[in-house]
This record gives C-alpha cells, structure tokens and sequence, in this order.
C-alpha cells in the first residue's frame, strides 16, 4: 500500500497545483478532491477546463474514463456480496486504481480470512487522505509547483502501475491480455476522449480470455503484492 | 465561477455512480462464470493501457530514442518487477533509472 501513496502524492500535489492556476479557487480545488476521488478523471478535467471546453463535456468525458471503475466494482462485487449495506457505500465510494489493485490481491490470496473487507477498507482511506494532504498542499504551493509535470513526477505512476500489472503477468492469458493491450493502447493513442484506452482493455481481455481458453492453466497461482 | 460547482458536482455524480450501483446490483445477483473469467484480465489490460504509451509516447509524441528515459526507466521497471515482484522496489528502481537518464542526457 506505502509504494501506491507514494506513487500518488505527487499526482495530488500536481493536481493542486494546476487546478489553482487554472482559475479553480483553492475551495473548488479542494472540493474536486474530497467529493470525486479520481486522480485520471480530475487531471482531465483541469486540462479541459484550461481549453475552455464546456462543464457538460467535462462531466461526459469523465464518465467515459470512469467506465473502468464499474469493471472493478463489478469485478469487486462477488467478494464482498455478504458485506452489509453500510460496508458497501464506503467501498464504492472509495474504489480508484490503487485501493482496487491491492484489494483484489488481498481477496483472491488463498487463506479464508473474513476480514478482508477492513484491510480495504484501511488501504482505501489511507489513500484518501492522503489524496486530499497532497492536494491541499499543490494547491497551498500554487504556481510555484507548476513545472512539478515537466521534471516528470507523472513517471512515479508508470512505475507504479507496472510493478502491479507485470508480477500478474503469469499465465498464458495474462501475458497476452498485457500484450495485446498495451499494443493496441500505442496505436490508437491519438483517438480523442481516452477511446483508445477503452478500446485497449477490451482487446486485451478478448485476447486474454482466448489464450486462457487455448492454454488453460491447471492450477490457478495468484500473486500477493 | 458557478460553473465550476456544477462540474465538481456532475463529475462526482457520475464517479459515484460507475463504482457503487455496480457493487450493489452484482453483488446481489453473480455473474456467469465466463464473464468472472473474463473479469479476471481487467486489472493487466487497463494497466497496460494506460502505461505502455507513457513509455513510448510521452506527451503523446513518439519517443524511441536510446536517450529517453521512458524507454530506460519503463524498461527497467518492468525486469525489476518481473524479476523481484515486490512493489517499493520496482518504484524505487524505476524511478531513478528514469532520473538518472533525465539527468544524464537532459539536464
């Protein structure tokens, strides 16, 4: 969990930073961060924002790119059915990349512990907060911080994110499913709204289930992060 | 700026409503087991989605050069992963070759 905080402070402190100078008083800044949680989704939105594109099409494009969060939830979903309906409010609220990626570890790791649900839980909030430290202290330095991008801090989350996905890369399935993905994510890169994102991950999971279908994997071996 | 809360109100709105209706509604009734199988790969292929082209094309232009450290640093990250598959060190491994490539062909 400490490497995904670590991997997202300075995408918080970034965001802060250029949503103030992009005319988001430091309140609206803060508010983004507490009331959406969604690191990819907010940098977009200040990108637009600065272009002058229309709140409507903010709101629209931030859904296109959210489309991820409902494979999660639903991906999510078998695991925590039994959990009352109290529990299941902060685990959708708080569900981004990182709190997903770690959890999902934790609930297909092999011991029946019936407590996994607190694990995300804390894994969860812990990168709340500090979402919302890291913000209020990009938006607290201001335009000092602006060229905070151009050293090129936005690499921490490359690393971090392949340090998850490459040790899941152990079966047939899971390796063209990365390859496939990751290929088809660089050619259609120019495609406007995150298009080529989505169009991505659903080639990369056809041909994932296709080599898994090909190449079954006797025992199924899971990784622990 | 008014508009401005509507836009953060929208965006919450509909964040929230990618992650917690799903939850709820699949929660309660499961899926088939093929589609579970095909869940399986979301995390691997939005990933790499995301990932691959930050490496090769940075700020969208395409960068294959020997000096780039992108290429150096999403290369070293992904043998310190494949290698070590503990997370602080891949960060932390990444990371500086990214650096020390910055600093060296770029500073």
């Amino acid at each position: 969990m400490i490497p995904m905080v670590v991997g997202a402070v300075p995408f918080g402190i970034i965001f802060g930073a250029l949503a103030v100078s992009a005319g988001l008083s430091p309140g609206m800044a803060m508010a983004m961060s507490l009331l959406v949680f969604g690191g990819a989704s907010q940098f977009v939105a200040i990108g637009l924002v600065t272009q002058g594109v229309g709140v409507l099409l903010i709101i629209l494009t931030t859904f296109v790119l959210n489309v991820r969060h409902a494979l999660y939830a639903a991906s999510l979903a078998p695991y925590v059915k039994r959990l009352p309906q109290r529990w299941l409010l902060p685990v959708g609220f708080l569900l981004t990349d990182e709190a997903y990626a770690v959890t999902i570890a934790r609930y297909r790791a092999s011991d029946t512990s019936a407590c996994k649900h607190w694990y995300y839980l804390g894994a969860a909030t812990f990168m709340y907060v500090s979402w919302q430290l890291s913000t209020l202290l990009g938006v607290l330095a201001g335009n000092q911080l602006k060229q905070m991008g151009e050293w090129g801090l936005e690499f921490a989350m490359v690393a971090t994110f392949m340090g998850i996905a490459v040790p899941m890369l152990v079966t047939p399935g899971m390796l063209l499913c990365g390859m496939v993905s990751g290929a088809v994510a660089l050619i259609f890169y120019d495609l406007p709204h995150q298009l080529g994102l989505i169009l991505a991950t659903c080639s990369g999971i056809v041909a994932g289930v296709w080599a898994g279908y090909c190449y079954p994997v006797p025992v199924k071996k899971e990784e622990h992060l | 700026m008014s508009d401005v809360w509507i836009l953060v109100l929208g965006m919450a709105l509909v964040t929230f409503l990618s992650r917690y209706p799903v939850l709820v509604i699949l929660g309660r009734m499961p899926l088939p087991a093929p589609i579970l199988n095909a869940l399986q790969y979301v995390p691997v292929a939005v990933l790499t989605a995301i990932c691959v082209p930050m490496i090769f094309r940075p700020g969208g232009e395409w960068f294959l050069d020997p000096t780039s450290p992108y290429l150096a640093g999403g290369l070293a990250t992904v043998l310190v992963a494949g290698y070590y598959r503990q997370l602080l060190l891949t960060l932390l491994v990444g990371m500086s070759v990214f650096f020390l490539w910055k600093w060296l062909w770029y500073v």
